[in-house]
């Protein structure tokens, strides 16, 4: 039981640490992989809420997908390719 | 403490840090970013909340699906519209007030 | 003024985010227990997984509102986006390329499974779809889909055809007057094509998200 709790505050933390260092980071690159954490931290946090059917969705969107997109924005921010 | 309830507070303070920096960045890649820590701070809430008590809740479950697919959705559409004020202006900042 | 603006606000959100956690440990326990209720419909909801229940039985509106949001912020991707030089992305690594061409058919293998699995277990439409369209976007970045230049016309189809065939059940069962309330011994067949449909919809339209704008 107290395992349990142990690790649920340590998920929590994890998740404020990395979504503090996503707004906080000065390289926006950076930013978004550490978004990416954030979303693969949220999918843990789903799975511990038992609340499967949510972390198969945030773990194909959430951090599949969105970082995708995320990801191809700053390929145009650093014009790397054609807008 | 139960699970639902620390991580129904972790979701208040991701809440919060979104609203913060949505407010604060100037950077639209990074406001999309907040807004997205946003919605994930009221999913956590919405379930971590409705199973305090420690039994699972499909209701608040099937709500937050349906809200991250439709965040993915927004997400792609504030992103279509910055990358446009990029072609367009060359900036992924929003022109300053004259009030500011 | 600017620092000063800052520490104001974020002092501003601390004071915030206190408030909400002490409301929320203020909360008197929950008056209404809806897994419960969930739970004593269950056996005529037409499937065997409450989550999958709640999304497209018993809140299925919900669902229907959320495909077309979906279809709505597509069709705005489309508008703001410039509709010229869509190359595609350039050939990738050779390596890339076979990674792709091993992946993509399990990847497909895994939506049909989370699509068939959704009525007895964790799975379903939602995310059935995700992988679709992480299959397409995977094809994509290693150079074997051409990018989208303007959806023809069969694409037009399998971009709404989840939203349209949802929007079809939902008349045909309006005369009944509930909106979306199955007859219990047709529902698991109803859920079953609706499911399917969203799917490839689902799997379009994200893919779409990512095809149209890059």
């Amino acid at each position: 039981m107290s395992a349990d709790l142990a690790f649920d505050l340590l998920l929590a933390a994890s998740l404020l640490w990395s979504a503090w260092r996503t707004l906080a980071t000065p390289d926006i690159f950076r930013a978004v992989i550490l978004f990416i954490v954030f979303g693969l931290l949220m999918t843990l946090a789903w799975a511990r809420l038992s609340a499967p059917d949510i972390a198969l969705a945030e773990a194909a969107i959430g951090a599949g997908l969105t970082g995708a997109l995320l990801l191809d924005a700053i390929g145009v921010l650093r014009g790397r390719k054609q807008p | 403490m139960t699970t639902g309830l620390i991580f129904a507070c972790a979701g208040a303070i991701l809440f919060t840090m979104g609203v913060a920096g949505v407010m604060l960045l100037d950077h639209l890649l990074r406001r999309i970013l907040a807004f997205n820590l946003m919605g994930s701070g009221v999913f956590l809430v919405l379930v971590g909340l409705a199973q305090r008590a420690g039994n699972p809740d499909p209701v608040p479950q099937a709500m937050v699906i349906t809200g991250i697919v439709v965040a993915v959705a927004a997400t792609a559409l504030a992103l279509a519209l910055a990358r446009r004020l990029f072609t367009l202006s060359g900036g992924y900042t929003l022109p300053e007030t004259p009030d500011d | 003024m600017k620092p000063l603006k800052h520490l104001t606000l974020i002092l501003a959100a601390s004071a915030f985010a206190a408030l909400l956690i002490a409301a929320m440990f203020a909360l008197p326990p929950p008056t209404v227990n809806l897994a419960a209720s969930v739970a004593a419909d269950m056996d005529r909801s037409g499937t065997a997984h409450p989550v999958t229940a709640v999304l497209l039985n018993f809140r299925g509106y919900d669902t229907l509102l959320e495909i077309g949001v979906l279809l709505l912020a597509l069709l705005v991707v489309l508008a703001v986006s410039p509709r010229e030089q869509h190359a595609g992305s350039a050939a990738a690594e050779p390596v890339l390329q076979m990674l792709a061409r091993i992946a993509v058919p399990l990847m497909l293998l895994a939506a049909g499974y989370l699509l068939w699995a959704g009525a007895y277990r964790p799975g379903g439409a939602f995310q059935a779809g995700a992988v679709l369209g992480a299959a397409a976007v995977l094809l994509f970045l290693a150079g074997l889909l051409p990018g989208w230049n303007a959806p023809t016309l069969r694409l037009r189809w399998g971009l709404a055809g989840g939203f349209l065939v949802f929007l079809a059940v939902a008349a045909a069962l309006l005369g009944q007057g509930a909106l979306l309330r199955y007859p219990p011994e047709a529902a698991g067949a109803l859920i079953l094509l609706i499911e399917a449909a969203l799917t490839v919809s689902l799997g379009l339209i994200l893919a779409g998200l990512f095809l149209f704008l890059s």
